[in-house]
């Protein structure tokens, strides 16, 4: 099924032919109407005539989060803020908010390319969506109700948190689709389970989850706890919002939108643009972008684009999964540490909850890293052998697979703070400055 | 002839001893015998209580890690050499105890040892062939 087929499933000649267009158009109106991006042009000595090829993207400087903030508030902004018809916001708690802004044909874009998600997660008119993104500044609550309506489905404006709310309506107004952070997904289950209620008391059938990196381990749980298929979602308020790029369900990466983005994996350190199928960061292009268009925007998300035919017929290229963020990457002892690969340790061994937290210290010139994992009733037993056991399995898995020594301590069940949001995964309280 | 053991993990933190003692004892719940076992980071908190059911499902509904084990209770004269004679007796049987705690009988009861074996019936059927006196569940519920 497709929301659009027309774009969804377009010959790759013709795809590329219609990304060089827009981008041109993009490049210019980027050139005439955004000061930081004229002079970040002009500092290389390029101007929009130049621009003949999409390989010619690769000459045009990057755009950095930074760029936004030192443009605070609307200075990144292409048109006048009187187009401005709504405007998006970062909490700003690791600095200065950024600023994004929409023009009304930019919401009916994301509209489209959010409905479009929805349909390529298999969502259909008939569905109940409960929406428990946030709702606010963050895109991804309106994001996907706007998309939702657009489908013409039913959505419940729930936003995140009140969890027992949450089961209540899901299990009285038939929810078929859960949209939220998968950490919230889960956190959702387990409030289903101390209600005492089971998968039989729900209409569920499809979780797209997103805004937050996640391991296909936590996948197989969430399915496994909630019965339905989870899919996986990515978006960034600095690109659009939710809908840039979502999982059809063959569950083989993530499908980009490129009629209106151009993605590129590069490496993070040297800038290059690496080949198809190599790790990098993924770097978007805005095609179709009015109020906020981005040139080369550094996402500091960690992944890996692919070419390979999808059984869904669509022709966009799909990104693997977001393994990490450059920036939620701990380097304990110089080695680089996501907090995503202690999870799918944890869920590998499955004896644990799969709730954790990283906690990261330093003691002298030490850097000292302990995982604090929550015990699972169902593996507990009488004796301490079987649980230091356990802490051992834990400990040798984690340091073979990061390559560093942890402290593992086992601590009582919902000792670990639950999340409404964004999963606290790490504590760091080393003083590095 | 066996005996039901409550077993709850604890942090090592303190108050949570006491959070278990008193959803206890806030519900009538008696305990017969206790012992510890720990780690510099957590412990083992194994129970001996009148109402083994009831204990664990009201420690479960306040969210502790609880399990119920089965064990041994033997009764053996309160004296010099009464446990020795009860180990010996195990010894011959070729038991193997993981662990074991021991705690005083009241009235007519003696002394009253509890262990924890990886094969219980085995050791209960060897141990009521020594002629030692192993006692029932109930028994030791209602001391």
């Amino acid at each position: 099924m497709y929301w659009n087929q027309k774009y969804e499933c377009m010959p790759r000649e013709e795809l590329l032919a219609l990304q060089l267009e827009r981008l041109k158009n993009t490049v210019e109106k980027c050139f005439y109407n955004v000061p930081h991006y004229r002079k970040a042009f002009q500092e290389i000595g390029f101007e929009p005539g130049d621009l003949n090829s999409l390989q010619d993207l690769a000459k045009l400087p990057f755009t950095y989060k930074t760029d936004l903030r030192d443009n605070y508030p609307y200075g990144m902004f292409a048109v006048p803020l009187s187009e401005v018809v709504r405007i998006h916001s970062s909490s700003g708690t690791t600095g200065k908010p950024t600023v994004v802004g929409y023009t009304r044909s930019d919401i009916n874009t994301w509209a489209e390319l959010m409905a479009r998600a929805l349909v390529t997660a298999g969502v259909t008119k008939n569905d109940v969506i409960q929406n428990a993104y946030g709702y606010g500044l963050f895109t991804g609550g309106l994001g996907v109700h706007y998309g939702a309506e657009r489908l013409g489905a039913s959505v419940i404006p729930i936003s995140g948190g009140n969890t027992k709310r949450q089961v209540m309506i899901m299990k009285d107004y038939g929810t078929t689709v859960l949209t939220c952070t998968p950490s919230y997904a889960l956190n959702i289950s387990e409030v289903i389970e101390e209600m005492g209620l089971t998968q039989d008391d729900f209409q569920l059938k499809v979780g797209i989850f997103g805004a937050e990196p996640w391991s296909d381990n936590m996948r197989k749980e969430i399915e496994q706890k909630l019965g339905i298929i989870a899919l996986d979602i990515y978006g960034l308020s600095e690109i659009i919002g939710p809908g840039v790029a979502i999982e059809c369900p063959s569950k083989t990466g993530l499908h980009i939108f490129e009629d209106h983005f151009i993605p590129e994996i590069i490496d993070p350190d040297t800038g290059e643009v690496l080949p198809y199928g190599s790790t990098g960061e993924l770097v978007f292009t805005s095609l179709t972008k009015e109020a906020l268009p981005m040139i080369r925007y550094r996402t500091r998300d960690i992944a890996s684009l692919t070419l390979e035919e999808c059984s869904c017929g669509r022709t966009h290229l799909k990104m693997k999964r977001v393994s990490g963020r450059t920036d939620d990457m701990l380097i304990i002892r110089g080695v680089n540490v996501f907090p995503s690969q202690i999870e799918s340790v944890l869920l590998e061994i499955g004896q644990t909850e799969p709730h954790y937290q990283i906690v990261v210290d330093r003691i002298g010139t030490l850097d000292t890293v302990e995982v604090l994992v929550e015990v699972s009733a169902s593996f507990f037993s009488d004796q301490i052998r079987q649980l230091e056991v356990l802490e051992a399995k834990i400990r040798e898995a984690i340091e073979s697979t990061l390559g560093i020594s942890v402290k593992v301590r086992l601590v009582e069940p919902k000792t670990i703070e639950r999340s409404e949001g964004k999963a606290k995964r790490v504590i760091d309280k080393r003083k590095l400055d | 002839m066996k005996v039901k053991q409550i077993s709850v993990f604890l942090e090592n933190k303190t108050g949570r001893l006491a959070a278990v003692t008193n959803a206890l004892g806030s519900n009538q719940i008696n305990i017969r015998a206790l012992s510890i076992a720990d780690t510099s980071d957590f412990g083992i908190l194994r129970l001996i209580v009148d109402q083994p059911d009831k204990a664990y499902e009201i420690l479960k509904a306040k969210d502790f890690t609880v399990s119920v084990t089965d064990v041994i209770g033997v009764e053996m004269p309160d004296q010099p050499g009464g446990l020795a004679k009860v180990l010996s007796e195990l010894e011959e049987a070729k038991i193997n105890i993981e662990y074991l705690y021991a705690f005083l009988g009241r009235g007519e009861r003696g002394a009253l040892v509890v262990f924890r074996v990886e094969d219980i019936d085995s050791a209960i059927e060897k141990l009521a062939k020594s002629g030692l006196n192993v006692l029932k569940g109930e028994e030791i519920y209602k001391m």
